[in-house]
């Protein structure tokens, strides 16, 4: 358990062999025909999010009498959908405030578990105390228990919490019921960044935390100075993941969200039951929900291959 | 509440955080002897092991305590195991039970082997990046915009108008009927499934392109020299050589697999026999207000789980010791 550099992260120099030429003609030959299956696939991959693009800019008249790839032969383009989607337009549906709870459900759902599962990881992974190595398998442990065990009895906590603590759930919530949300994001979020993150803390050279205790640097310092900046790949992996994973989950926020602050994933599945056939507001919608992790994931796509197997096993 | 409340809301809440880590780092910091770093640990792990407790541990137990009682909101009956054979016995149950079965046995083979060939096809190629990023993209999708997105390929319009959804376009230009996908169980499971293979070959290409990149090099280039073809060398080299690869992937998708509960949702709303277990752990609990049922759901898909989890931690183990 020292490392969790998955396989994906060991990928060697390529260095290119030296290659008779008959061979070369030979492998040129099943080369072609790699690439044309391989082409196919990409096409087959690629069309059906194609599709949606295109239709997100088609006229209303268009997208729901005839079908995207009549665009080629009838080109005409509109912003009215996104327009629509974004303002209310003439349907009423806004998904701007949708858009906003999101990235305001998203953003601490990323930060909070960060600041909670770095200190803890440190403990595990630097600091001696009795019942260590026993606490950190309980918690790695915990990564498999599905959400679904947990969100009814945690639900049935926030509305009604013992003693008199203030609920976070239901009509007198703070901030219509965006602390639950938080809260539900973080607990779900500590067993794979603990274990992550206390996985890339052990990484660090023993020698190095060992001198600068010598040098009389206490844990917080060594924390503070030595481990958090190197620790910035590490946390970029796993806040990528957890961004991913906040920004398009849709079954926490069905359960734990009100009306009032509901995120996009639950705004697109209630169009798509009532207004299943308006084809330009689901597609631009679509896309106005997939435009920003789409982004984020092409740029930071290194980091995210290595968060990608060590939290493949979450909720 | 106005968009800036919300935002209000959010620095507080992350502050609040912050502030918590700030003090504790304060607090502990001048902490030396044996006793301290007690104290530290204890600092240090307090948070985390709090919210674990109340979040996770308490409501897994409350979980599996409400699954052997029945329907009713308030003092539901106890009725011992009656709620797990009614999951193996009840028609409505076995036909989600069969499906669940279909999605969990055809997504992760499938998903693999296109993943795999996907990337022994690249690999190397002049082209490969950018090939790899269009099978990884569905990836960054989240299960409500994919569905939506193969809705529109599956869209069906009755008799012989126009048909806006490509599959169906395809099927009347060369001259077949027409088909409602999403309509006639059992089939109309197997293209929801299709959704969840495209999101998750990209995953399983990816994996397994760097497992690939790992083979030494010397053992591809000593088997070409001995004339060893394309498909020889996939089967007894490649194919060998990322075996704990194969497997943490196919574990993996098979976990997320069972847990699949969006794409039920968004494409079907779970109507026409398209249900899978997370699905009915929703509607039972949310709709049908069978929390006893439901409670049972979540606990059958937990010991389902356990089994793959742990088969699947081994398997990475042994790959990190690689």
């Amino acid at each position: 358990m020292s490392t969790s550099t998955p396989t994906a992260a060991t990928v060697p120099v390529e260095t290119a062999p030296a290659v008779p030429a008959s061979t070369a003609a030979k492998k040129g030959l099943t080369n072609r025909w790699a690439s044309a299956v391989a082409l196919i696939v990409a096409i087959v991959w690629t069309i059906p999010t194609f599709g949606l693009l295109v239709s997100s800019f088609r006229p209303e008249a268009d997208v729901k009498t005839n079908g995207w790839w009549n665009f080629f032969t009838d080109p005409s383009l509109t912003l009215q959908n996104y327009r629509d989607v974004l303002s209310g337009g003439s349907t009423g549906e806004s998904l701007t405030t949708n858009l906003i709870n999101t990235i305001v459900i998203t953003v601490p759902a990323v930060l909070i578990p960060i600041s909670l599962a770095t200190l803890a990881a440190y403990a595990f992974a630097w600091i001696d105390f009795k019942g260590r190595d026993t606490l950190f398998v309980a918690v790695f442990a915990l990564q498999i228990v599905p959400i679904q065990v947990t969100l009814v009895p945690l639900l049935q906590l926030y509305v009604d919490p013992p003693g008199n603590l203030m609920p976070l759930a239901g009509r007198d919530a703070p901030a219509g019921g965006l602390y639950e949300l938080w809260l539900s994001h973080t607990i779900f979020a500590l067993p794979l960044a603990i274990f992550l993150l206390h996985n890339f803390m052990r990484e660090v050279p023993g020698e190095l935390i060992e001198s600068a205790r010598v040098d009389g640097a206490g844990h917080v310092a060594i924390f503070t100075k030595i481990m958090l900046p190197l620790m910035m790949p590490a946390i970029a992996a796993f806040g990528i993941f957890q961004f991913l994973w906040v920004w398009n989950d849709l079954l926490v926020a069905l359960v734990f969200s009100s009306p009032e602050v509901s995120p996009m994933t639950v705004k697109l599945v209630s169009l798509v039951g009532q207004r299943g056939e308006d084809w330009q507001l689901l597609a631009s919608g679509a896309f106005v929900s997939l435009a920003i992790p789409l982004v984020v994931f092409i740029a930071l796509q290194r980091y995210f291959v290595r968060g990608l197997l060590a939290g493949s096993v979450k909720g | 509440m106005t968009t800036s409340e919300k935002f209000f809301h959010m620095a507080i809440a992350v502050l609040l955080f912050y502030g918590v880590m700030a003090a504790i780092l304060l607090l502990t910091q001048r902490l030396r002897s044996r006793q301290g770093e007690r104290v530290q640990a204890a600092a240090f792990l307090g948070p985390s092991l709090l919210l674990i407790g109340i979040g996770l541990l308490y409501p897994a137990g409350v979980t599996i305590y409400q699954s052997f009682f029945g329907a009713a909101t308030f003092d539901p009956p106890f009725v011992g195991l009656d709620n797990y054979s009614a999951l193996f016995t009840n028609s409505q149950q076995l036909t989600v039970l069969r499906n669940t079965l279909f999605w969990v046995l055809l997504t992760p083979t499938i998903s693999t082997i296109i993943g795999l060939v996907y990337a022994v096809l690249v690999d190397r190629a002049s082209f490969e990046k950018f090939a790899k990023a269009l099978l990884f993209l569905p990836m960054a999708i989240s299960m409500v915009g994919a569905s939506i997105i193969w809705k529109f390929v599956y869209d069906y319009k009755a008799g012989d108008s126009t048909q806006i959804g490509l599959l169906n376009q395809i099927l009347k230009s060369i001259g077949l009927d027409t088909y409602n996908f999403l309509l006639e169980p059992p089939w109309n499971t197997f293209f929801l499934i299709i959704i969840l293979i495209w999101i998750q070959a990209g995953f399983a290409m990816t994996i397994l392109s760097a497992s690939i990149k790992g083979i030494p090099e010397e053992m591809t280039e000593a088997a070409r020299l001995d004339g060893v073809g394309a498909w020889q060398m996939f089967r007894h080299i490649t194919v060998p050589s990322i075996r704990p690869s194969l497997i943490v992937v196919l574990t993996t998708i098979t976990i997320a697999t069972l847990k699949v509960f969006d794409i039920v949702q968004t494409a079907t709303g779970g109507n026409f026999d398209t249900s899978v277990l997370a699905y009915e752990f929703y509607r039972q609990n949310f709709v049908a207000g069978n929390q006893g049922l439901s409670a049972t759901i979540a606990v059958v898909i937990f010991i389902l789980v356990i089994p793959i989890v742990i088969y699947n931690i081994r398997q990475m183990r042994k790959l990190e010791a690689r």
